[in-house]
């Protein structure tokens, strides 16, 4: 069957929201009975204390860090093992149970609201790193699993995992999301390096997408199913382990700051250094807007002007050559005040604003919150959209503050705003959606790290066409025909 | 002055471990369970390392005391930067009930065997908690001791020590060779890069018996038993503000 809507999904949120609810009365939940009878079935997998229907662990599992109001599961399950979620998943796949999977509920689009109730699989007590494989650079972890701590696991091995979203966030959970972070410019996102996934699916099929135990570094053996799920968000199966690839720590590393007269130099600059084959670990980029809050909050004086923060890796010798050809590209494009640090204490000084930033954006308006947007567009494309954002965001009477992981062409506008004020989060709503569709028009993408979530479904449509949502939709329904996994996401 | 810094490293259950006690109550489950260097031998080391970097010393020996699996730790120091190693073999039944009292014993002879111009240790350790090991290894020796160090300059033949201690920071002064403990604040260790994991291999350790060092390991102490702290309670509510009154004095609270 193909996706058939194909108009427009309506932009105003109360109507959306309607609409969501009409389809939720009709299928949603169970009845207090046929509740029970689940439950004890559960029980009988995980044990007393592995099922809870308490409210507040049930609204702790149906939010996560995003601006979409809570929206609680049924009842929670803490699986302790890939059996147990296998049998967890085929009863809940007997009674037509929704299957929610939660990681670290440090998402950013909603994914973990339980739209139409159901059973939210938290994997927290599943947190083992299971093998360590020093000389082939691969580790395999399970859920419960941070990349903090995974970080810290592996500190006497000289290995570390790079991808450095904000949070501390699952490392099986950010491959469910496909997160990136600061570093992706240089080690890639969950995309490059993920190596292979163990996932239960609806029915409780236990699969793993390169064969069971297997890691090698690239491999041309059949669909690449590991890339299916990553980015999947949960609407595919349930991620119980993940084979992670591992790069060595880091011999020394540079932080620099440059600022710039305009966008464009900034921009200009980094394809320049991108183009030079500087392998530059992190290049990150604030507007003034930013640099002025992040001033304020941190008492520092860097001049209110587009800046980049940088970071180099590598031995001592090769960080003097990259450090140097940097700061000829930038002084070539009009850059000034060049600063940069080798020792830890000053580096993190230099830095502490990029790292401040969104507490800086916080502080221009106490009391009120904050909402990142996400667009990714070709590197060429970055000054137009910039200089078109920041005079929409004027023109609307907004504030939102940018940064960026400039060397993805990703930036993000912090939009700050008053939660109750329903103009203002009304202008804020219209806003992102020009945005995306701003983005969508100069090749580029309406998510670069957050994934599609709850709020750009109709995004996603637009961005992918009809053709590319028709194999999506197949293949959902290939893996999950009941409609069981996470409904109401990314489809 | 020899220029020569020791360094004494234990190896311990990781930090991010749960622990758990033995069936037989006789102690933690270790089989199995990951291991790494206690964070404050960790920052000691760092910090022995840091001196050597800035030339005000000329070598760097690690010891640890236990059974075959600490030359893990010590190779960890000497991918930090270390310079050599010395393993004293403790066979793992007598390692159960090593304790600082023999451990500070053994780090004063070796110190006056390598004519140690310092000894830096960790504060304590995290399995233990004891820290008294460089209190102790001061006392065998006779030498001044800076514990709870934050902050470390040597001066000449003297060494400048901010402590932490319950008031705030103290500053003291102390002729070396002196015993210093490490604190949390007095560094941030560095990671082991894989280079450095790799040169550190090739790198010495030798291997020493207690009794070579007129050591003797009998320990004065018995563990009698070890429990896991009581599971919490679930709270009570109360309706009015006498109601709470009534239930701590029924608790003997007040």
């Amino acid at each position: 069957m193909l996706f058939t809507v194909t108009r427009t999904r309506r932009v105003l949120p109360h109507v959306s929201r309607l609409v969501r609810s009409r389809t939720i009365r009709t299928e949603h939940t169970q009845s207090r009975e046929g509740l029970q009878k689940v439950i004890s079935a559960f029980t009988s997998v995980c044990g007393e204390s592995g099922v809870s229907t308490g409210a507040t662990v049930r609204e702790q599992h149906g939010r996560d860090e995003s601006v979409h109001r809570c929206r609680p599961p049924d009842v929670v399950v803490f699986p302790r093992c890939v059996e147990e979620v296998s049998a967890l998943a085929k009863i809940c796949y007997r009674h037509n149970l929704p299957i929610i999977p939660f990681g670290t509920g440090t998402g950013l689009e909603g994914g973990v609201g339980a739209l139409k109730g159901g059973v939210c699989f938290s994997l927290r007590k599943m947190d083992q790193v299971l093998d360590v494989h020093q000389e082939d650079f691969d580790v395999t972890v399970e859920p419960g699993v941070t990349r903090k701590a995974l970080n810290s696991y592996l500190r006497d091995t000289g290995l570390w995992f790079p991808v450095d979203p904000g949070a501390d966030a699952s490392l099986c959970g950010m491959a469910a999301t496909s997160a990136s972070g600061t570093n992706a410019v240089h080690y890639g996102t969950m995309q490059q390096n993920v190596l292979n996934l163990e996932v239960v699916l609806a029915d409780g099929t236990v699969l793993h997408t390169a064969g069971k135990g297997r890691r090698p570094r690239k491999s041309a053996a059949g669909y690449n199913l590991t890339n299916l799920f990553v980015g999947s968000e949960g609407t595919l199966g349930v991620i119980t382990k993940a084979t992670l690839r591992l790069y060595g720590v880091p011999e020394a590393m540079v932080s620099a700051v440059c600022s710039f007269p305009s966008v464009q130099a900034a921009v200009d600059s980094t394809v320049g250094v991108l183009q030079a084959g500087v392998p530059i670990a992190r290049i990150e980029f604030l507007d003034e807007v930013m640099v002025d809050a992040c001033n304020k909050f941190n008492s520092l004086s860097y001049p209110v002007t587009p800046t980049l923060f940088l970071e180099f890796h590598g031995t001592e010798k090769s960080l003097e050559e990259q450090v140097r050809t940097t700061e000829e590209i930038t002084c070539a494009n009009g850059g000034s005040d060049f600063q940069w640090a080798r020792d830890e204490e000053t580096r993190g000084r230099l830095w502490k604003a990029r790292h401040d930033a969104w507490y800086a954006a916080l502080a221009l308006r106490p009391g009120c919150k904050a909402y990142s947007t996400d667009v990714c567009v070709p590197l060429s494309r970055l000054p137009l959209i910039v200089v078109e954002t920041k005079a929409d965001l004027v023109q609307s009477g907004l504030t939102g503050p940018i940064a960026g992981h400039v060397g993805d062409g990703n930036f993000h506008c912090i939009m700050v705003l008053d939660p109750d004020d329903a103009d203002e989060v009304q202008r804020v709503h219209l806003f992102t959606e020009r945005l995306a569709r701003r983005a969508l028009a100069l090749e580029g993408t309406c998510t670069g790290e957050h994934g599609v979530g709850l709020g750009k479904r109709a995004l996603l449509r637009e961005e992918m066409g009809p053709g590319a949502m028709g194999v999506m939709q197949s293949l959902k329904e290939a893996l999950d025909p009941k409609n069981l996994m996470n409904p109401g996401k990314v489809l | 002055m020899s220029g020569r810094v020791l360094v004494g490293v234990k190896r311990v259950i990781d930090y991010a471990v749960k622990i758990r006690v033995k069936p037989d109550h006789s102690g933690v489950v270790t089989e199995g369970v990951k291991h790494s260097m206690n964070p404050f031998c960790e920052i000691a080391v760092e910090e022995a390392v840091k001196m050597k970097e800035k030339k005000l010393i000329k070598e760097v020996v690690v010891v640890s005391c236990g059974p075959q699996q600490v030359q893990e730790t010590i190779r960890t120091a000497l991918a930090m930067g270390a310079d050599r190693g010395i393993h004293v073999e403790v066979p793992a039944k007598e390692y159960e009930s090593l304790g600082p009292l023999q451990v500070s014993k053994i780090l004063a002879a070796l110190a006056k065997k390598e004519e140690a111009q310092l000894v830096i240790l960790g504060k304590q350790a995290i399995d233990g908690d004891c820290n008294q090991t460089g209190q102790m290894t001061a006392a065998l020796l006779d030498w001044p001791q800076g514990t709870f160090a934050s902050e470390v300059t040597l001066e000449g033949d003297k060494v400048k020590v901010v402590r932490e201690i319950d008031g705030g920071l103290e500053t003291i002064k102390i002729n070396t060779p002196a015993v210093l403990t490490a604190d949390l604040r007095l560094n941030t260790p560095r990671y082991a890069t894989l280079p450095n994991i790799m040169k550190a291999k090739k790198k010495k350790i030798a291997n020493v018996k207690p009794a070579d060092l007129g050591v003797d390991l009998t320990s004065r102490l018995e563990v009698l038993r070890v429990d896991e702290p009581p599971q919490r309670q679930a709270g009570v509510k109360v309706e009015t503000v006498d109601d709470l009154v009534g239930k701590l004095r029924e608790a003997g609270r007040i």
